[in-house]
C-alpha cells in the first residue's frame, strides 16, 4: 500500500476523464480551477471522491495551496505518508 | 497595470446577462414599504412576500414595536460600544438570560448579527491542531468561520451521518479536538439534519457537536428551540447558535452552552470583540418577540401547516419542490434559462421569492427559494399557487403534459 504521486495523479486523472465535461488531454501539470473550469465548490465536491477512493482527508487550508492535479496528488501522498 | 476590478468581470458580465434575460437585477429587489408581515409594496404594486424568512411575522409585531419605541426613549439609539468594552447595557444581559434560560443552559452570548454569531463560535473554538467537521453544504458563515479559524477543516456529504462517522474515524489517533458543525435547515434547500444520527456519531466519537438553529428555531420542536428539541438530543448539544433575524424579526445572533467556559469565549472572540453591540431598541424588540413566540405556540402549528400546503400545492402543479416539508421549500428548476424568466414573471404576477444561484446552491442548479409564514392565509397560499403554476408554464419549468 504504498501510492506515489505518479499513481495519485494517475487515479485523479482517470477519476476526471469521468466526467465527459473535461478536457481529454489532460496531465498532472493541468490547472484545476483554470484549466478544467471547477469553481472552488467543484474542486472541494471533487476532492471529497478523491478522499474516499484513497482513504484519506485532505484539510481545506491545504487546499488553498493546490493549483494543479500534480500539486494534489503531492499534498495526498503527504497526508498518507504523514498518517 | 492591472486593474483592482478585473476579477469582477466575471461577476459583471454574469449579472449583465440576468439583467437582459429577464429585464431585472434579482439583487436589488427594494421592498418599498411592509404592508403587513406578508405583503409588502415592490415596483409600486402590492406583492405577496414568500422570502423574508420572517417565518413567524413577528417582524410586525406590535409588542416588538412598541418595546423598541419604549427603549429607544429610555436609553437612546445605539451603544457605541463593543460587548467588552462599553457597549453592554443591562439590557444585553437580560436577553443573554433569558435566551439561556428558555434554551433551559447554562448561558449565553449575544453577537451583533447571526453571521456573526457563527463566525465568532467556530474561529474561536477550534485551535491550531484541532478540527473542524463541517458538512458540505454549511452556510457562507460556517465556512468563513473555519478560513478565519486556525484548524484543520474537514467536509462531510451534506446530511450524510455516516460519511461523518467515517472521516471522524481517519482522525482517530491525531491529537487535538474535534468539532463538529451542522444546521438544523438548511437556508437553501430546506433539508433538516439527521440530528439524532449526528448526534450518536458525536457520543461513539467523543467530538463536539455545535449545530445552527438559524432556520429552525421557532419552527421545530415543541417549544420551538430547533430540530435538536424535535429529535430528542439536546443533550448531546455542546453549543447552539442561532439568529433573531429570522423568527424574531430582528436582528442579531447568539450562542448558548452549558460550558462554563463560554465566558472565555467571549474574551476570544473577535468578532464579539470587536464590532458594536446592538442598539436597546433592537434587543427590547427581541426580547418582546421572544415573549411572543413563548406565548403562542400555535404560531408554530400554523406555521408548519402553511408549509405543508404550500409543498403539496407545488408537487400537484408539477415543480421539483423538496422533498422535505419545512418552512423553506426549495423549487429546482434544471437551467438558468428557466428559472430566469420565471422568477421574473412571479414578480410581475405579484410573489416575491429568492433566486438562488450556484455556486450559493448544491448541485450547480438554479433554486427559487420559498420561505413560509404563519401569518400567510390558505388563501394567500393557495394565491401564490396559482402565480406559480402560471409562470412555470410560461417558462417552461412546468410540462403542460405534467398537469
Amino acid at each position: 500500500m504504498s501510492e506515489t504521486v505518479e499513481s495519485v495523479s494517475a487515479l485523479i486523472i482517470q477519476k476526471l476523464l469521468a466526467n465527459p465535461k473535461v478536457p481529454r488531454d489532460i496531465d498532472g501539470n493541468c490547472k484545476i480551477m483554470e484549466d478544467l473550469a471547477f469553481d472552488s465548490l467543484a474542486v472541494m465536491n471533487f476532492v471529497m471522491e478523491v478522499e474516499d477512493t484513497l482513504d484519506v482527508s485532505v484539510p481545506l487550508d491545504k487546499l488553498a495551496d493546490i493549483r494543479t492535479i500534480n500539486d494534489l496528488a503531492t499534498c495526498i501522498v503527504d497526508l498518507k505518508n504523514k498518517g | 497595470m492591472t486593474s483592482l476590478f478585473s476579477k469582477f468581470d466575471g461577476t459583471a458580465s454574469a449579472l449583465g446577462a440576468l439583467v437582459q434575460a429577464g429585464g431585472r437585477n434579482p439583487f436589488a429587489v427594494v421592498i418599498e414599504k411592509p404592508i403587513s408581515s406578508t405583503v409588502g409594496v415592490i415596483e409600486g404594486r402590492e406583492t405577496l412576500l414568500f422570502g423574508t424568512n420572517n417565518y413567524l411575522g413577528l417582524s410586525q409585531s406590535e409588542r416588538a414595536i412598541k418595546a423598541a419605541q419604549d427603549a429607544v426613549g429610555k436609553y437612546g439609539v445605539g451603544t457605541t460600544g463593543s460587548r467588552i468594552a462599553n457597549g453592554t447595557q443591562s439590557l444585553h444581559r437580560q436577553l443573554e438570560q433569558r435566551i439561556a434560560a428558555y434554551f433551559g443552559r447554562r448561558d449565553a452570548m449575544v453577537f451583533s448579527t447571526g453571521y456573526q454569531a457563527n463566525l465568532g463560535m467556530i474561529s474561536t473554538l477550534v485551535g491550531k491542531d484541532d478540527y473542524l467537521i463541517l458538512d458540505a453544504d454549511s452556510h457562507a458563515s460556517i465556512y468563513d468561520g473555519s478560513r478565519l479559524s486556525p484548524a484543520q477543516v474537514i467536509r462531510f456529504r451534506h446530511n450524510d451521518a455516516e460519511d461523518l462517522h467515517k472521516r471522524l474515524k481517519r482522525l482517530d489517533g491525531t491529537p487535538g479536538a474535534k468539532l463538529i458543525v451542522v444546521e438544523g435547515i438548511y437556508s437553501m434547500t430546506g433539508n433538516v439534519a439527521p440530528i439524532a444520527e449526528m448526534a450518536a456519531v458525536k457520543r461513539e466519537t467523543g467530538a463536539y457537536l455545535l449545530v445552527d438553529e438559524a432556520h429552525s428555531f421557532g419552527v421545530m420542536g415543541e417549544k420551538g428551540l430547533g430540530v435538536a428539541e424535535e429529535a430528542g438530543v439536546e443533550a448531546d448539544v455542546d453549543f447552539v447558535v442561532g439568529t433573531f433575524s429570522k423568527s424574531l424579526g430582528t436582528v442579531g445572533g447568539y450562542c448558548v452552552s452549558d460550558h462554563p467556559e463560554l465566558e472565555m469565549v467571549r474574551l476570544n472572540c473577535r468578532p464579539y470583540m470587536f464590532t458594536a453591540s446592538l442598539p436597546p431598541e433592537v434587543i427590547a424588540a427581541t426580547m418582546a418577540a421572544l415573549e411572543d413566540m413563548q406565548e403562542h405556540p400555535e404560531l408554530r402549528t400554523h406555521l408548519m401547516a402553511n408549509a405543508a400546503h404550500l409543498h403539496a400545492g407545488f408537487h400537484r402543479i408539477g415543480l421539483n419542490a423538496s422533498r422535505q416539508v419545512s418552512p423553506v421549500i426549495a423549487v429546482t428548476l434544471e437551467s438558468l434559462e428557466q428559472a430566469i424568466p420565471m422568477w421574473n414573471r412571479l414578480l410581475d404576477l405579484g410573489v416575491y421569492v429568492n433566486l438562488s444561484l450556484p455556486p450559493a446552491t448544491p448541485d450547480h442548479r438554479p433554486l427559487l427559494r420559498c420561505s413560509v409564514m404563519a401569518t400567510h392565509t390558505p388563501a394567500q397560499i393557495d394565491q401564490a399557487i396559482e402565480i406559480f403554476r402560471q409562470a412555470g408554464l410560461e417558462s417552461g419549468a412546468i410540462a403542460e403534459s405534467a398537469l
